[in-house]
């Protein structure tokens, strides 16, 4: 497999007020062609600024080190019309489709103003093409949705009409952020088989954002865990559920509701979660992690291969396969175990 | 569409009827009377007095002599001026075409500058922004007759490059004679278009939307024409016809100062001769172009963002 994307310790600081604030810290991922990646991990963890400084949307100002490499190109060093191929190649799904897409414009003008201003394609074909793709994404009477205004339609709708216009362009990457965080659930379902049955047609790369580790398994091909801008973990989707690696995966595991059986709480994760620019020294999930030893918290953690997966986690390989295991309380046995 | 129309169409109707009357009613209640003006203040015998009275039907009830003079009026009689003896829509004919000259001329003055600086300031930020911002608190401050004064002394003394004075004669040179009161005229507007420009530009440039439009690749000016500048187009458009209708009441001060032979100068001449039947007339085409323009404005925003659904407005 060869890497379509290679995203190598990448760091993006944000000027916020007079300072610099860190949202990403050396995150590092791969993707291969036609693979999906997930990026699991909670708000302000840094999964959307990943994005962002992949598709080179992040604002003016804000810096960035490490390397982000796409279909063999350096893609920070871009600038002009370089730049914007290398946009164009890369189609992003927003999450919120209504403000995402210009309100006093038809969506016709939204889903061939790619085609008509970067590829010179006639109008007459451009909008049988749209009509087409909104076909494929179902939505009935193309026609008469091409002349309709945003206001005219849906959420999903929309979000449709947005997943049809990020595919018209032929992208080899697709970023997906969030993209049905803002429908109800039967929508996002439809939206999601949608997104899923297209992608897999045209054996298109994704970088699939989501809080949603669930649907992020269902998905994708493996997941990537974020945690305070860092990168926590990299395991294969499915192998996530059952065996993680870092005590955070297991915590967000564990923290998903049953389906099957009637949980009598819920079991949330102690503490808040923290910014990349607030996170501690050392290990940055230590102050909330059952398993964390003193030296966890003075050591800065790094990515390491742990069989098929990475782990941000120097006792990853003594604590694998107990992560999830409720009978075993991290308490002092364990530390006298480890010592 | 054909919806809007007819109901903007009976609200315009209804507003100069009621803009008619106050006119008409307002230049009965003021002092003097247009015999006192004819007669230049002697005191003429009493038949020559119901001779006058009979003939300008002076004498007829105040809602009789309105309803005449309504009437008339909506056929394009205007009715006499009594000290000039002449048909008051010959007069307003021979000067209206100065006014909206002069109008038309600051409106894309108006337009092009406060768009354009407003633009400017918006897309650059830093010392051009801080200029433009200079430039329009300036421009904001200066009152069209200290303008006036300024531009004549600066280009018209100094610099000797254009005329002070007067309409001029033939297409080119009546354009010169207008340029420096459309400059004037246009100070504080353009200032206002500027500013209001600038901010519906940044705040525009901020939207997701407009992201969305960049992650897409397209080139910043088509992003910039098609997105910022297209969305930030209602708020602009909108102060823009309510400037542009406040300059037809404003243009009187400057025909005045340049020497103007215009509608808003001769309205300020009527007025002090008590012309009454020409300030009736005057008043009544700006309150008609005043509307229009309102009814225009309303159009324009319609058009410019489709959200704004034609039949069911209530306002």
């Amino acid at each position: 497999m060869s890497a379509l994307l290679e995203v190598r310790d990448l760091t993006v600081r944000l000027r916020v007020g007079g300072s610099d604030r860190e949202v990403i810290t050396g995150t590092t991922l791969e993707i291969a062609e036609g693979e999906a990646m997930g990026l699991v991990g909670e708000s302000g963890s840094g999964k959307s600024m990943t994005a962002k400084a992949i598709a080179r949307l992040l604002p003016a100002g804000a810096g960035v080190e490490g390397s982000v490499h796409f279909a063999g190109t350096d893609v920070l060093a871009l600038s002009g019309a370089d730049l914007r191929r290398h946009r164009a190649k890369v189609a992003v799904v927003f999450q919120d489709p209504r403000a995402h897409i210009n309100p006093v414009r038809r969506i016709e003008d939204f889903m061939t103003e790619s085609l008509r201003t970067l590829e010179d394609v006639p109008r007459a074909q451009a909008r049988t093409r749209a009509a087409d793709a909104l076909e494929e994404v179902g939505i009935d009477d193309p026609a008469r949705r091409l002349r309709q205004f945003p206001h005219e339609l849906s959420g999903g709708m929309l979000q449709r009409v947005m997943i049809a216009t990020a595919l018209l362009s032929r992208p080899l990457l697709l970023l997906a952020d969030e993209c049905t965080t803002a429908l109800d659930v039967t929508t996002q379902a439809e939206v999601m088989a949608i997104l899923d049955d297209l992608r897999r047609d045209r054996g298109l790369s994704m970088l699939f954002i989501t809080h949603d580790l669930e649907l992020a398994g269902a998905v994708c091909d493996r997941t990537s865990v974020m945690y305070a801008g860092q990168v926590v973990e990299t395991s294969a989707a499915d192998r996530l559920h059952a065996d993680p690696l870092h005590p955070y995966s297991a915590a967000l595991v564990q923290a998903r509701p049953d389906v099957t059986s009637t949980a009598e709480r819920l079991v949330a994760i102690p503490g808040r979660p923290v910014s990349a620019f607030e996170a501690p020294s050392g290990c940055r999930f230590a102050p909330r992690c059952p398993h964390a030893l003193d030296s966890c918290r003075s050591t800065e953690q790094v990515l390491t291969g742990l069989d098929a997966g990475r782990v941000r986690c120097e006792r990853a390989a003594t604590l694998r396969g107990r992560l999830l295991d409720p009978t075993e309380s991290p308490t002092e046995s364990e530390e006298t175990a480890d010592a | 569409m054909l919806r809007f129309l007819l109901r903007r169409g009976a609200m315009l109707v209804a507003t100069l009827l009621v803009a008619s009357f106050a006119v008409y009613g307002a230049l009965d209640l003021a002092p003097g009377s247009p015999i006192a003006a004819l007669t230049g203040g002697r005191t003429p015998s009493p038949e020559v007095l119901a001779e006058l009275n009979a003939r300008y039907h002076l004498d007829d009830p105040f809602l009789v002599r309105y309803w005449n003079w309504l009437t008339a009026a909506v056929t394009g009689d205007l009715g006499q001026s009594i000290p000039l003896r002449e048909n008051v829509s010959t007069l307003i004919g021979q000067r209206i075409g100065v006014t909206a000259s002069l109008v038309a001329l600051t409106s894309l003055i108006i337009v092009v500058g406060g768009v354009g600086l407003g633009l400017l300031g918006a897309l650059r930020k830093g010392p051009v922004d801080t200029g433009v911002v200079l430039v329009s608190t300036v421009s904001a401050a200066m009152p069209s007759f200290a303008a006036a004064v300024v531009l004549q002394f600066l280009f018209g003394v100094r610099l000797g490059w254009l005329p002070v004075l007067g309409t001029g004669t033939g297409f080119a040179d009546s354009l010169k004679h207008l340029v420096l009161p459309a400059l004037a005229l246009a100070a504080t507007s353009v200032a206002l278009v500027t500013r209001v420009t600038r901010t519906a530009v940044r705040e525009e440039l901020d939207k997701e939307h407009v992201q969305t439009a960049v992650s897409r690749g397209l080139p910043w000016s088509s992003v910039v024409r098609r997105h910022v500048l297209r969305n930030a187009a209602i708020p602009i458009t909108t102060v823009v016809g309510l400037t542009v209708a406040s300059l037809i009441a404003l243009s009187a001060v400057v025909e005045t100062a340049f020497g103007l032979n215009g509608l808003g100068a001769y309205l300020v001449q009527a007025a002090l001769n008590k012309d009454f039947a020409v300030v009736q007339g005057i008043s009544l085409v700006l309150v008609v172009a005043f509307v229009v323009t309102n009814l225009l404005v309303d159009l324009a925003y319609a058009l410019l963002d489709p959200r704004v659904a034609l039949g069911s407005r209530a306002s």
